[in-house]
Parts: C-alpha cells; sequence; structure tokens
C-alpha cells in the first residue's frame, strides 16, 4: 500500500531522513517510535506534503502513484489521512462546515456528488456519539477554544467521517489525560479493517497498550534500525532507547 | 407672479451669460460657473437648486483635497474632468460581447450572472436587454399604492421640490468636505426615496432596476427620508464588476430618520479595481451619513467593499434622538494594488443612544487596508453605549491592514468597548484543510467566509449569497 523507499529528507538544508524505508500492506498497523529528534514528527509530514521538507533522494509511493508527484489535497483525496498533533485553530469555520466541505471534496475527486444533507448528519451524529462529543461540537469553530483532549477526539471524529485507506497518527497520545486516551484509542481501534492501514508516531508504549500493533519500528537519527512486532515496544519501555541506539551503531 | 416663475425667468437671464453651448450633450473638461449652470438647466432644475449647486461650488474652491487617509495616488486634475454628458450613443459602445474584456466574461460567469444581464454590465449597446420594463411597472405600482416615493433625484428636484428642498443637504452639508462640496456643485444622478409616516416599504428598494436604465452617474446624489414609524431596506450597487470611463467617483448619501423609522441601507460595491499594477481603477470617494433624528430611530449601514482602486468611505450615524440606534456592519476586501480607508463614525447626541460597529477587512496580494471609526460621546448623550469590533485578516505577507479607531467621550455615564484583532491566514491553516482534501482556494474561501459570517449576516439573503460569491471571486489567486 505504501512503499517509502531510501528517503533522504533536509529541513533548512540539515539533513533529518538518512535513507529511511518502510512497507506497510493494507490491514496493517505499524507504530514508529524512537527517541526526541530522530525524524519521526518529519516521516508523516513528508508524506502529507508539507512546506518546507526537501526530499533529496528517495521515493514515496502510494497504491502505486508516485506520492511526491501529488499536491497536498490529491494526497488527501487518494486516502492518505494525517492526524495532527498540534491541530490548528479556524475562527469563524464550523466543524460541520470543514467535515462537510472535507467529505465533499473528496466524494467529488471519487467522481461521486456530494452527501445529501440527512445522511451526512446521520453519519456525523453516529460518530460523535462514538467519540463522546456533545453535538454542540458541530457548531463550534474548528479547534477554537478545544482543549488538547478536545482536538485530538476532533481528528480522529475526522478519521471516522472521511474514512482514509492510510491514516497517520502523529504523536495522538500527547497531552492526553486517561480516559481521553481510551476514547481515542477506542475510535482508532475502529478505524481498523482489512483494506485500511495505520501508521502512528508515538515516543511513548502507553499508547500501544490501547492500540496493539502489527509492526514496531525504531526510528533513531533518520533511520529506521529496528524492526519488529508488539514485544519491541514493551522492550523499549523498559530499556529505553539506548541499548538499540548502541546496537545500531555496532 | 408666482415666485417660480421668476425664478425661472432670473435664470434664464443667468444662463443667457454663459458661452457652453446648451445643444451639445458633453461639456468640455473643466469646471467653473457656467458648467455649473449647464449641468442645471438640462437638468430643468429651478433656481434654488441653482443656487445651491453655486453655493457648494465656492465652498469647494476654498477647500483642499483631504490628506490625513491612509492612500497614496497620483494628485486628480479636476480640470481635466468633463462634468456632464449625456449617456453614451449606442454606437460608441461595444456592439457584442465579442468586443468585451474575456476576463470581465469570465468573472460573470463565475458569479453566475444571466447571460442577458452580462451584456448590459458589460455597457454592450444592445436594444432591450432587460425584459425590466414590465418588471419595473409592476414595481413602480406597488410603491405608488403604498405611498413610497422612489425616483431619480432629478426627478424628486421637478416633482417634489418642497421635500427636496427641505432634506436636501441637511445631512451633509455642502460644505462638509471636499468630495462632498464637488459632488453637492455637480451632482448629475441619485436617487430619491420617500417613505410616509407610518409606512413599511412593501419591498427591498434596489438601484440596480435604476442602473440599468441609465447610466450611473459620476457623482451620484441619494437622499433617503424615512418619515415617522415608516420603514425601508435599500440595496446599492451591485455584485457584477462595473466598468466605468470616469475614474473619479464621488457620491454623497444622506438618510433622514424621524421618529421611530428604521432605514437598512446595504451595499455592494465591486468597481472595477484596475489592472494587476492598479492602473485604470475607480477612485471612490464617497460621503454616507445618516441622521437618526427622531427619538427612538434606527439606521443599519452594512456594506460589501471589494472594487474599486481606492475607496474612501465612512458611512455614518448621527444619533440625535433619544434611544436612536446606529449600526455599522462592514467588509472590506483588497487584492491586488487596492487601497481602501473606510470605516464609521458615531455620533452619539441624545440620551441612551446606542451603536454597534462590526468592521471585517481582508487584505491580500499587494493591497493596503485602514479601519478609521470615531465614536464620539456628547455631553448630552447620558447613559449612552458604543460596541466596536474589529477584525483584520491578512493573506499573504505583502499586504497591509491597519487600525485607527478614535473615541472621545464626553460623558462619564457612557459605555465604550473597543475589540480587535488582526490574523493571518497561516500556512497551517491551509496545510490543515488541504489535507483534508480541501483545495488551497476552497480553504481560502472557506476561512474568509468564516471571518465575515457576522457581517453577512446583516445582509438580505440574496445579497448575502451573492457577496460570498464575490468575495471568492475577488480573492482568486491571492495565494499561491
Amino acid at each position: 500500500m505504501l512503499e517509502v523507499k531510501d528517503l533522504h529528507v533536509c529541513v533548512e538544508g540539515s539533513e533529518i531522513l538518512k535513507g529511511l524505508s518502510l512497507t506497510i500492506l493494507p490491514g496493517e498497523v505499524h507504530a514508529i517510535m524512537g527517541p526526541n529528534g530522530a525524524g519521526k514528527s518529519t516521516l508523516s509530514a513528508v508524506i502529507a506534503g508539507k512546506d518546507g521538507y526537501e526530499v533529496t533522494s528517495g521515493t514515496i509511493t502510494f497504491e502505486g502513484r508516485d506520492v511526491l508527484d501529488m499536491e497536498i489535497e490529491e494526497r488527501a483525496q487518494a486516502g492518505l489521512l494525517m492526524g495532527f498533533q498540534y491541530p490548528v485553530e479556524i475562527p469563524g469555520v464550523k466543524n460541520i462546515y470543514l467535515l462537510k466541505a472535507a467529505l465533499n471534496a473528496q466524494r467529488a475527486a471519487r467522481g461521486e456528488g456530494e452527501m445529501p444533507a440527512p445522511e451526512f448528519m446521520k453519519l456525523v451524529k453516529e460518530k460523535l456519539a462514538y467519540m463522546k462529543m456533545d453535538p454542540s461540537f458541530l457548531q463550534r469553530a474548528v479547534n477554537e477554544g478545544f482543549s488538547g483532549g478536545e482536538k485530538k477526539r476532533n481528528e480522529i471524529l475526522q478519521m471516522l467521517i472521511l474514512e482514509p485507506k492510510l491514516a497517520m497518527l502523529d504523536e495522538i497520545d500527547s497531552g492526553l489525560d486517561i480516559d481521553a486516551m481510551k476514547i481515542v484509542a477506542e475510535g482508532v481501534n475502529s478505524l481498523r479493517q482489512a483494506d485500511r492501514a495505520i501508521l502512528m508516531v508515538t515516543h511513548y508504549q502507553r499508547l500501544l497498550d490501547y492500540i496493539t500493533p502489527d509492526k514496531v519500528h525504531v526510528l533513531v537519527d533518520g533511520r529506521i534500525v529496528k524492526s519488529g512486532d508488539k514485544n519491541l515496544a514493551l522492550e523499549l519501555e523498559s530499556r529505553g532507547y539506548e541499548w538499540v541506539v548502541e546496537e545500531s551503531a555496532a | 407672479m408666482a415666485t417660480e416663475e421668476m425664478e425661472q425667468l432670473v435664470r434664464r437671464e443667468y444662463t443667457q451669460g454663459f458661452v457652453t453651448d446648451i445643444e451639445s450633450d458633453t461639456v468640455p473638461p473643466g469646471l467653473d460657473e457656467s458648467v455649473i449652470a449647464f449641468i442645471s438647466q438640462k437638468k430643468g432644475e429651478p433656481q434654488w437648486m441653482l443656487d445651491w449647486r453655486l453655493e457648494a461650488y465656492h465652498q469647494w474652491l476654498k477647500m483642499t483635497s483631504p490628506s490625513w487617509a491612509h492612500l497614496s495616488y497620483p494628485p486628480i486634475d479636476y480640470q481635466a474632468i468633463s462634468y456632464y454628458s449625456a449617456p453614451k450613443k449606442p454606437e460608441d459602445r461595444p456592439q457584442s460581447l465579442d468586443e468585451v474584456d474575456p476576463k470581465l466574461l469570465e468573472t460573470y460567469e463565475k458569479l453566475g450572472i444571466p447571460l442577458h444581464e452580462r451584456a448590459a454590465l458589460a455597457g454592450v449597446a444592445v436594444d432591450a436587454v432587460f425584459d425590466s420594463v414590465s418588471v419595473t411597472t409592476t414595481f413602480k405600482d406597488k410603491l405608488a399604492e403604498a405611498g413610497v416615493i422612489f425616483c431619480s433625484i432629478s426627478e424628486a428636484i421637478r416633482d417634489y421640490p418642497e421635500l427636496v428642498r427641505q432634506y436636501l443637504g441637511s445631512v451633509v452639508p455642502q460644505g462638509d468636505n471636499y468630495f462632498a462640496a464637488l459632488n453637492s456643485a455637480v451632482f448629475t444622478d441619485g436617487s430619491f426615496v420617500y417613505v410616509p409616516e407610518g409606512v413599511t416599504c412593501p419591498m427591498e428598494l434596489s438601484t440596480y432596476f435604476r442602473i440599468n436604465a441609465a447610466n450611473t452617474g459620476q457623482f451620484e446624489r441619494t437622499l433617503i427620508v424615512c418619515d415617522k414609524r415608516s420603514q425601508v431596506s435599500y440595496l446599492e450597487g451591485c455584485t457584477a464588476p462595473q466598468r466605468d470611463e470616469n475614474q473619479l467617483h464621488a457620491a454623497v448619501v444622506e438618510l433622514v430618520a424621524l421618529e421611530d423609522a428604521y432605514i437598512k441601507y446595504s451595499t455592494v460595491q465591486n468597481w472595477y479595481p484596475g489592472d494587476e499594477d492598479g492602473k485604470g481603477g475607480i477612485y471612490n470617494f464617497v460621503t454616507k451619513r445618516a441622521d437618526c433624528r427622531g427619538d427612538r430611530s434606527k439606521v443599519s449601514w452594512t456594506q460589501v467593499e471589494t472594487g474599486s482602486a481606492i475607496t474612501w468611505k465612512y458611512p455614518s450615524c448621527m444619533l440625535r434622538g433619544k434611544d436612536s440606534v446606529g449600526e455599522f456592519y462592514s467588509v472590506a476586501v483588497t487584492n491586488g494594488r487596492q487601497q481602501a480607508d473606510t470605516g464609521t463614525k458615531m455620533i452619539h447626541i441624545g440620551a441612551n443612544t446606542k451603536s454597534t460597529i462590526v468592521s471585517k477587512g481582508i487584505a491580500a496580494g499587494r493591497s493596503d487596508q485602514a479601519y478609521r471609526g470615531l465614536v464620539k460621546i456628547g455631553p448630552r448623550a447620558r447613559g449612552a453605549r458604543n460596541f466596536t469590533q474589529c477584525d483584520s485578516l491578512l493573506i499573504g505577507d505583502r499586504c497591509g491592514a491597519h487600525t485607527f479607531p478614535y473615541q472621545e467621550i464626553g460623558n462619564s455615564t457612557a459605555t465604550v468597548e473597543h475589540e480587535a484583532t488582526t490574523s493571518k491566514i497561516g500556512e497551517d491553516q491551509l496545510f490543515y484543510c488541504r489535507q483534508r482534501g480541501i483545495s488551497e482556494e476552497d480553504a481560502v474561501n472557506m476561512i474568509v467566509n468564516g471571518f465575515c459570517k457576522d457581517v453577512f449576516q446583516e445582509l438580505p439573503m440574496e445579497f448575502a449569497v451573492e457577496a460570498e460569491a464575490l468575495l471568492n471571486v475577488t480573492l482568486e489567486g491571492a495565494v499561491g
């Protein structure tokens, strides 16, 4: 589904990713872990197409398409959606309006017409309830005045409605208390299905107690230095990152 | 001998001394007494009107063009302007849409303007472009039934001289400011509305009906009088970009609201802003003022300003009557090389007067705009209240937005609140929206329309929908 090959990325002249390769198959949940500054967030930002990241070599393909050749919105329309670590506030734009615009933009890209309003409202209300969010959320401006937990829940709500093929979640657990994390994790788990993949970037193991990954990768200094299953995450939890760094240097 | 006949005699003698050829449809460029007399005669005006114009002219001669606005433009040569010209002859106008700037037509397309209206807006010489004759007739019948007078200012001077004489210049005196003085001397067109006591005007009045009948004047003069307990909603302008040969526009609008009267005045201004370098755009210097003369009267100004190379405009309210209310809702959008200095003045004179100001400025491209607002509370305006909210949104980093709020509070019982914000459409906001699959242009539109929502909801329904589309077209290409 997603194939990243020997990816080198520079930010403001310094190389952050130094030959990263990663293959994600449909239905898989991948977790990328690693110490601060290893380049974890850079990976999802580059896949999403954020400005300021220069790909100096390597390729990213998604379902056979060259991702680096696509506009930001085309990537989203193709099913590559990112859950932000720090979702931005958009004053004056109601949540419901953003959801509707996004859903219809994606439908239009697939050659489908706009979703009829009653059907849309039914869908939104169902997902809201699932995320334990009050309907008044819809009338509030996008992320404006939202608490950290509300913002993250809102990110997952968007995923549930937009149904991406590959959901990339960037530190979706940061700033969440345990109750909020359970709700978010439940939302993510409900996204799991055979034709959808999830890529999680996280610093801590605790999220993985709730969302069990199929693959865990350790990113150190711009490269994946170790991959394993969920047990690797547990090992990292008890032993820290130091041993992996040393192992990779050896 | 009736006074009127006397006046006519006097005027005849007066005009005889002038050299201007009355048969001609256009006066040569330049402004002097003879030109003013020519205009007055062409319009068949009574002597008092001519005197009034000349008085304005003499005041204008002593004035200088204001320089305090945050605008820059080369000095205007007032002697190079022709102050009267009959509507263009059909043979001088484009003969078909093929001769019209394709960019303009593209814009009409985007705004969803019906085909038959496009030709009229682009100034194409077509016979009976509109089947508006029947529309206008039913419309006039309905108004007449209600007793509402709605006609051109020239007709009003002829047909309702007492009303005009009583109210003209009573809100914006001839010598009020440089552009108002010029307008008072040379105005050639505009609208007049009188709503009699106790009458609620049965429909929204729109200049649209009139503009398509004759070209808009360069110096428009509008006078709206709402008698006791009457109401009217007036729509000015049109969302379609309008071209005009005349670069300088200096309109005056006067509103008079007597006891318990309510005037709602909505404007969508979309004059030609000039080419990419700002060349050829309209200079729009407007004086708009309302006099809430009666107790409990109310005037609400709503404006959407997207056009013109230069906009200089401050729709204001003089809140004289006790418990009178003034409102100002404004969206000003500048793109390319446009400049706008706009805002309002709320002058609280009577007790318990209330005013609300909501101003939204959006600057994109290399444009520059300023909000300039005065809230003045007089010594007798006990318990007066004002709320001002003034927000600016910047798109890109080559534009500018400035806020100049002035407050003069003359008594301690007043409550004045002012809120101001300046924000930028951030790269982060755009990235967020695009990462949800929304195109960059749609994302900008969504953010801008969200920003303007408070004002758009004050517009009459139809206008609000058009205004949204207009904003989108105006900001096209503002990003990236």
